[in-house]
C-alpha cells in the first residue's frame, strides 16, 4: 500500500528522469501540466472523449486525463513538446503541418501530432483509425490528413513563409501551435493560483436559498472566498446587445436555466481538486419549466423577464411586393414545417482564464472573440474605472461564436478583487456545454411558389427560435435570418417574420450564421421540391431564380457589382453533372446502398446589419526600423493574425516577413471589434489596409518617393524604400518616439457603409455578401438509415482570396460543422452534456471536399475581398438533405438526421 | 489509498478495504469521477502478475483481466475471435483500446459494452477471485443489469476463459451515428460452424437492445442445417430484446435494424468460410 509517495513517481518525461509527488488516483495529465509543467498536454473533456490530452506510454498513444499518474512509474511518456525536439517523424508533422494549415485554433494539435507519431513510427493501421481518437472541431480533418499523409510519402517542400495577397504562406503565428508553445485560457497561470469554482444551478427552473456562506467559507479548509450576487459592486446583468441585457452573473433566488451561476468558490488548488459542489451550502426547490417555443408561448407559461410578454424577447421582419397575393396565384406552391435542434459549439478548448490584481488595477487573461466587449461587460459589473480593468486575450482554442460572451470572465475578476491576488479557473466541459450559448433551435414554416416557367413567386417565412433563458445574441438571429431566408435569389413577393422566444434552456446566441444556416435548410430543401414540381433541375432552377447584380435583394438593396452566386452555381454545372451520372450508374447495380447528390446555396453578409461597425488598425515603425503591426482582430483558428498582416503588408508595400506583430491587449492594442459576422478580413482587413497605406505615404513623403511600385524594408535604424534601381533611406535616428516608442505611426479606423431598415426591412443592412453553393454526394444504406458522405465540391465566392490554403481551411472547417448539424449534433439540455453523448464528426465522418474558389471581387472588400467564415457552413446541410432525399425517397423535415430519424421518415414514404 | 499490488496474493488482501474501488485502464473510472480527484482507496489491477495477456489453456484460452485491448488484437488467436477482435477495434479508439480492458468493460456492465456480445456467442466464462478463492461464472450469469454485476465486494475479475470453439467462425458489427468514439445504437455478434455447407450450430448475440447484451437461442436453433440467411429472423426470434428510446435511436428503429444487421453479419460469417 502507499498514498502518494513523499518521494514522488519516478518516470522519464521526454527522454528526462522526473520524480513528481501525485495524490493517490490523480490523473497523469494533471500530474504533467501542474506538476511537471508541460502546458502542451492540452484538456478538453476530462473523459477519453477528445483526445486532446493524448501522450505517449512507451510508445503507445494514450488519453493522459484516463491514466492515474501512479500507472506510469518506472514507464516513459512523451509529449508533443519533447517529440518535437526529439524526434524526426515529430519534426517532419510540424513542417507539414504547417504547409497545409493544418493546425488552426491548435488545440487539438498536440493530441493529433502525438497520435500521428505514433502512426509514422509502424504505420499498422490506417491514418483515419490512427487519428480518429482525436477530435478537431476547426479543420474537417482534410488537412490533417494530407499533412500526415504527405510526412508518411516524405515530406514535400514548404510554403512560403512570405508573400502578398492571394499567397498561400504559412500561418504566422503556427510554429507555436505545432510545437506545443501556444498557451491558450488554461495555460498561463502558475501552478500554485487559487482555483474558482461556479456553482450552478441542477434544474433548468429553480427556487434557492444559501445556508450559512460564512461558515462555510470559515470552516471549510482551503476556501479563500464565497462569491455571489452581493458580491457585484456594479450591475449584475450583462448582455451582449445592451438594450437587451437580462444576464445576472450570478441569479438572484431563481435560476432560469440548469447551468445558470448562483454563486462561486475560490479555494486553495489541492481543495479544488476534490471540491464537490454539493457540499456547498445551498438548497433547491425545481420549479416547472418550459423547454421550448410552444410551451413557452402558452397562455398559462411562466413569463421568464418582465416587459417580454409572451416569452417574445423580439422578433425581425422583412417584407417587399405582397408574398400571399403571390403564391396565390403561383402555378407551383411547396410548403413544409422544418425543425432543428439546439447545437453546442464544441470547441476543444473549454472556457479557461487567470486574473491578477496589481494596485487595484484588474487584468484577465483568457479565451475571448471579443476582448473590447469583455472590457465593456466587465466595467459594467465590477462598478470601477474602465483604466483598472485590462483584459489580454490567450490564445483561442476554437470560438464559432460562443465566445463572444463572456464567461469566466466576471468570476475571474470578481475572485482576484475579493482575494486582491491572483485566481484561475477551467470550465468543466460540462459546465462549458450546460452554461454557454447555443445554436437556436428552429421552428421554421415556409411556402414558396413558381410561375410555369420556373420563376419563384411568393415567399412567405415564419420562424420561431428558441432563444433560451437570456438574449444574448438572440436579437441578432432574429434580425439577420428576415434578412437572408431568401437566399442568394431574386424573389419580389416575400415576406419573413422571424421571433425569439425564451425558454428555461441555455441561452441560445452566435453560432457561426446567426440562425441563417437554420433558414437555409428550410427554403433550398423547398427549392428541390418545387424544382422537382416543375420537373425542373435542381441547378438550373437555382440559376434562373439567382440574384445577379443590378437585382433588388428582398431587402431592395441593390448591389451594381460584386454578386458572385451565378459565378458559383457555374462552376458547379460540370461536377453536378458527373456526379448524377455517377450516381445512377451506382444506383443502377442494386443492392442496400443508394447514392444521392444534392447541391445547395447561401449568402451571408458581412459586419453588423444595419449598424455601425468599426475596426482600429494601429501600426508604427520604431526606431530600430521594427515595424510593427497592432494586429487586434482576434485570431479563433481562422487565420486573422496571418490574413490582415498580408492585407496591410500589401498596403504597405513591404513583406509580410518583416513585420512584428502585437495582439489583442486592450492596453496597447485598439479595438478591432469582434470575431464574429465574417467581418475581420473585410472590416479590420480594411482598416489594416488603410493604416498600411497611411504609413506607407508618410514614410514615402520622408524620401519623396511617390511610386505605387516601390517597396519598403526596415533596417538597422532605417527604413528602405527601394523604387525600381532607386534606394532610399529613411533615418529613423533623429525622429523623436511617441509614448508607444514609434517614430511614424498610422492608426485608421474602417466602418462599412450601411443604412438602417425600415418598418419592412428595407435598406441597406450589409456593404458586402459572400455567396455559396455546395455539392454533396452521399450514400444512404436502406437497410439501416445510416448515411455516409461522399464528396462535396464547394464553390465560394470570396471576392478575392487573401490567403487561398486559409480559404479552403475555412471551407472544410465549415462542412464538418454543417455535416455535424445535418446529420448527427443535437444538444439536450441535462442530457447530453459530453463529447460521447453529444457527437461531433470525427476523422471518419468527413470525406474529400473539393474547393472551388471563384474571385468576383466587392468595392467595398479591402483588394476586393469577402468575408468567408459562416458562409461555409450555411449551404452544407441543405446540400446533404437534398442528396438524402434524393438517394431514399424521402421528404426530411428534422435535423439532425440520425438513421433513426431517417428510418422513420423511409417508413412514412413507403405508406404515403 | 492508492494500491498497486504486484501479485494476486496481495491484491485481494488489498481487495477487502472498506468502500474500496478497482482502478484497471481508467476509461470508465475516470469518467465516472467527473472532473474531481477520486475519493476513498483505489486499487490498481494493472501490475498484478498475471492479470495481462492471453494464453493458451489445456481446453482454450485465457485471457487477464487486465489484458487491454490492444492487446488482444496483437494475440494470435483462432478465426472464432474474428468477432472479439472486431469489437476490441471498436472500443472507444487507439487511446482507449491502449489501456482500456477486458475486466472494466464486462465490469462497467454498460448494455452497450461492445466486447459482450461477442464474448457471449464465445460462452465466455469470468473468473473470480478473492481472498476466499476463486469462482468461474458463465458471462450470462455474471452481467445482472445496467452497471449491475455479480462482483462481490473483496472480488477481482481476473481473467476471462474461452473454451475451444472449433472451426468457429465469427462476426461482429456494430450501428453507430459516426465513425469513431461511438456508443451503440445497436450491435450484433455471430458465430457459426459450418459442416457441409450449412450451419451446424450458431450463436447469435445482440447488444444495446436491452438492459444486458443477450443471445437469441430459439433464433441459434432455427439457424441449424441452413444454408441460406435471407429472411431467417423473425419478430419471435427478438421478442426478448427490450430496447429502450434515447438518444442515440428510437426503441422501434432498435429492433427495425437488429434483424438486417444479425443476416448481414452470418452472412459475412457464411462468406468468410
Amino acid at each position: 500500500m502507499k498514498d502518494a509517495a513523499p518521494e514522488g513517481i519516478a518516470f522519464t518525461l521526454n527522454n528526462k528522469p522526473v520524480q513528481a509527488g501525485a495524490a493517490a488516483g490523480e490523473r497523469l495529465s494533471a500530474t504533467l501540466r501542474e506538476t511537471l509543467g508541460a502546458r502542451d498536454v492540452k484538456i478538453g473533456c476530462n473523459a477519453g472523449d477528445c483526445g486532446a490530452c493524448t501522450v505517449l506510454v512507451d510508445g503507445a498513444p494514450v488519453c493522459a486525463c484516463l491514466m492515474s499518474t501512479a500507472q506510469v512509474e518506472g514507464r516513459h511518456v512523451e509529449t508533443l513538446s519533447g517529440l518535437v525536439q526529439n524526434d524526426k517523424d515529430t519534426r517532419a508533422l510540424a513542417e507539414a503541418f504547417q504547409n497545409h494549415g493544418a493546425a488552426q485554433c491548435g488545440i487539438c494539435t498536440p493530441g493529433m501530432m502525438v497520435s500521428a507519431t505514433a502512426y509514422l513510427r509502424n504505420k499498422n493501421s490506417s491514418v483515419e483509425d490512427a487519428l480518429g481518437g482525436v477530435l478537431c472541431r476547426c479543420t474537417g480533418y482534410r488537412k490533417i490528413l494530407d499533412a500526415v499523409a504527405e510526412t508518411a510519402n516524405g515530406g514535400a517542400g514548404p510554403l512560403p513563409v512570405s508573400g502578398g495577397m492571394g499567397t498561400s504562406i504559412r500561418r504566422l503565428d503556427g510554429v507555436a501551435k505545432v510545437e506545443g508553445r501556444e498557451a491558450f485560457g488554461d495555460d498561463v497561470a502558475p501552478a500554485a493560483t487559487p482555483v474558482v469554482k461556479v456553482i450552478r444551478s441542477p434544474y433548468p427552473r429553480a427556487r434557492f436559498e444559501f445556508g450559512d456562506l460564512e461558515g462555510f467559507c470559515t470552516h471549510t479548509g482551503g476556501v479563500l472566498a464565497v462569491l455571489s450576487a452581493k458580491d457585484i459592486k456594479g450591475r449584475n446583468c450583462f448582455g451582449v446587445i445592451p438594450p437587451f441585457a437580462d444576464q445576472p452573473v450570478f441569479a438572484v433566488a431563481e435560476t432560469r436555466f440548469r447551468g445558470e451561476a448562483v454563486a462561486a468558490v475560490v479555494g486553495t488548488p489541492e481543495l479544488m481538486a476534490r471540491f464537490d459542489p454539493a457540499d456547498f451550502p445551498v438548497t433547491w426547490q425545481e420549479l416547472p419549466a418550459v423547454m421550448d417555443c410552444d410551451t413557452a408561448m402558452a397562455a398559462d407559461a411562466p413569463q421568464i423577464h418582465s416587459g417580454r410578454s409572451g416569452n417574445v424577447m423580439t422578433g425581425g421582419f422583412v417584407q417587399c411586393g405582397d408574398a400571399d397575393r403571390a403564391l396565390n396565384g403561383a402555378a407551383q406552391r411547396v410548403s413544409g414545417r422544418f425543425s432543428t435542434g439546439f447545437v453546442e459549439h464544441a470547441y476543444i478548448e473549454p472556457e479557461a482564464g487567470y486574473a491578477t490584481v496589481t494596485d487595484g488595477r484588474v487584468e484577465i487573461h483568457g479565451c475571448t472573440q471579443a476582448p473590447v466587449m469583455d472590457l465593456d461587460s466587465m466595467e459594467e459589473i465590477l462598478g470601477i474605472d474602465r483604466d483598472r480593468i485590462r483584459i489580454v486575450p490567450t490564445a483561442v482554442g476554437g470560438g464559432f461564436g460562443s465566445k463572444l460572451d463572456i464567461s469566466m470572465q466576471p468570476y475571474l475578476a470578481l475572485a482576484a478583487l475579493k482575494i486582491n491576488g491572483p485566481v484561475r479557473m477551467a470550465y468543466s466541459r460540462a459546465e462549458s456545454m450546460q452554461s454557454t450559448t447555443k445554436r437556436h433551435p428552429a421552428d421554421i414554416e415556409l411556402t414558396i411558389g413558381a410561375d410555369e416557367t420556373g420563376r419563384v413567386q411568393g415567399f412567405r417565412f415564419d420562424g420561431l427560435f428558441n432563444t433560451g433563458a437570456y438574449a444574448s445574441w438572440g436579437p441578432t438571429v432574429a434580425n439577420r435570418v428576415p434578412v437572408h431566408a431568401s437566399g442568394p435569389y431574386r424573389i419580389s413577393d416575400y415576406r419573413a417574420e422571424a421571433k425569439g422566444i425564451h425558454t428555461h434552456c441555455p441561452p441560445s446566441g452566435a453560432f457561426r450564421g446567426f440562425g441563417v444556416p437554420q433558414a437555409a435548410i428550410a427554403q433550398e430543401v423547398l427549392f428541390d421540391e418545387l424544382a422537382a414540381k416543375l420537373d425542373m433541375d435542381p441547378l438550373e432552377f437555382r440559376e434562373l431564380n439567382a440574384l445577379e447584380n443590378g437585382a433588388p435583394t428582398v431587402c431592395g438593396q441593390v448591389f451594381k457589382q460584386g454578386v458572385g452566386i451565378k459565378a458559383c452555381f457555374k462552376a458547379l454545372r460540370e461536377p453536378w453533372a458527373k456526379a448524377k451520372e455517377e450516381a445512377a450508374a451506382f444506383n443502377a447495380k442494386g443492392g442496400p446502398l443508394r447514392r444521392g447528390v444534392g447541391i445547395a446555396a447561401g449568402w451571408y453578409g458581412c459586419g453588423n446589419t444595419s449598424l455601425p461597425n468599426p475596426s482600429t488598425i494601429k501600426s508604427g515603425v520604431r526606431s530600430d526600423g521594427t515595424i510593427v503591426l497592432h494586429q487586434g482582430a482576434m485570431d479563433i483558428g481562422q487565420g486573422a493574425n496571418t490574413v490582415i498582416s498580408q492585407i496591410f503588408a500589401e498596403a504597405l508595400g513591404c513583406d509580410v516577413k518583416h513585420l512584428h506583430l502585437i495582439g489583442a491587449d486592450t492596453d496597447v492594442t485598439p479595438d478591432a471589434g469582434k470575431t464574429s459576422a465574417s467581418r475581420q478580413t473585410f472590416v479590420s482587413g480594411n482598416a489594416a489596409r488603410l493604416s498600411g497605406l497611411a504609413l506607407r505615404a508618410e514614410i514615402l513623403r520622408r524620401c519623396n518617393v511617390d511610386s505605387a511600385a516601390a517597396i519598403i524594408e526596415p533596417a538597422e535604424g532605417a527604413l528602405v524604400v527601394r523604387d525600381g534601381s532607386a534606394r532610399h533611406e529613411v533615418s529613423l535616428g533623429g525622429l523623436g518616439s511617441d509614448a508607444d516608442g514609434y517614430v511614424l505611426r498610422a492608426e485608421e479606423t474602417y466602418d462599412p457603409p450601411t443604412k438602417p431598415l425600415d418598418k419592412d426591412g428595407q435598406g441597406v443592412p450589409y456593404a458586402q455578401f459572400g455567396y455559396a453553393a455546395h455539392l454533396a454526394v452521399v450514400d444512404v444504406d436502406m437497410r439501416y438509415g445510416t448515411v455516409r458522405p461522399v464528396r462535396f465540391v464547394a464553390a465560394h465566392d470570396v471576392g478575392h482570396a487573401v490567403n487561398p490554403m486559409l480559404v479552403e481551411g475555412q471551407v472544410h472547417g465549415g462542412i464538418a460543422q454543417g455535416l455535424g448539424m445535418a446529420l448527427m449534433e443535437e444538444f439536450i439540455p441535462g442530457r447530453t452534456e459530453n463529447l460521447h453523448d453529444y457527437l461531433i464528426p470525427t476523422i471518419g465522418d468527413i470525406p474529400p471536399i473539393e474547393t472551388l474558389i471563384i474571385e468576383e471581387p466587392d468595392a467595398h472588400g479591402p483588394y476586393g475581398a469577402k468575408g468567408l467564415g459562416e458562409h461555409v457552413l450555411i449551404p452544407t446541410a441543405p446540400a446533404l438533405i437534398n442528396a438524402i432525399n434524393r438517394a431514399a425517397g424521402v421528404q426530411l423535415r428534422q435535423v439532425p438526421v440520425t438513421p433513426s430519424r431517417l428510418k422513420a421518415a423511409m417508413k412514412e414514404a413507403c405508406h404515403d | 489509498m492508492y494500491f498497486q499490488p504486484k501479485t494476486l496474493e496481495q491484491a485481494v488482501q488489498d481487495a477487502q478495504t472498506q468502500g474500496l474501488r478497482i482502478l484497471a485502464g481508467g476509461t470508465d473510472f475516470y469518467p465516472m469521477n467527473g472532473d474531481r480527484l477520486p475519493e476513498g482507496p483505489i486499487l490498481d489491477v494493472t501490475r498484478i502478475k498475471g492479470m495481462t495477456g492471453v494464453t493458451r489453456t489445456s481446453d482454450g484460452w485465457r485471457i487477464g483481466g487486465a489484458t487491454c485491448w490492444s492487446d488482444i488484437l496483437k494475440a494470435d488467436l483462432p478465426k472464432a475471435f474474428d468477432g472479439l477482435k472486431a469489437a476490441a477495434r471498436e472500443v472507444g479508439s487507439i487511446q482507449i483500446q491502449n489501456v482500456g480492458t477486458i475486466a472494466g468493460n464486462l465490469c462497467n456492465a454498460s448494455p452497450a459494452a461492445d466486447s459482450v456480445p461477442p464474448l457471449l456467442t464465445l460462452g465466455a466464462k469470468v473468473e473470480l477471485t478473492s481472498a476466499f478463492g476463486k469462482r468461474l461464472l458463465n458471462l450470462e450469469d455474471f452481467i445482472l443489469g445496467v452497471r449491475k454485476t455479480a462482483l462481490r465486494s473483496g472480488e477481482i475479475l481476473t481473467a476471462v476463459h474461452i473454451a475451444d470453439a472449433g472451426q468457429a467462425r465469427s462476426v461482429f458489427s456494430k450501428l453507430g451515428s459516426r465513425k469513431y468514439l461511438v456508443i451503440s445504437i445497436a450491435m450484433v455478434a455471430v458465430l457459426i460452424e459450418i459442416q457441409d455447407g450449412a450451419i451446424a450450430r450458431a450463436r447469435v448475440a445482440v447488444g444495446a437492445c436491452s438492459p444486458v447484451a443477450q443471445r437469441l437461442r430459439d433464433l441459434e436453433a432455427d439457424l441449424r442445417g441452413r444454408r441460406q440467411v435471407a429472411g431467417v429472423v423473425t419478430p419471435a426470434h427478438l421478442s426478448a430484446l427490450s430496447p429502450i428510446d434515447d438518444v442515440r435511436g428510437s426503441a422501434d428503429y432498435r429492433l427495425e435494424v437488429v434483424a438486417p444487421m444479425i443476416e448481414e453479419a452470418l452472412e459475412r460469417c457464411l462468406e468468410s468460410t
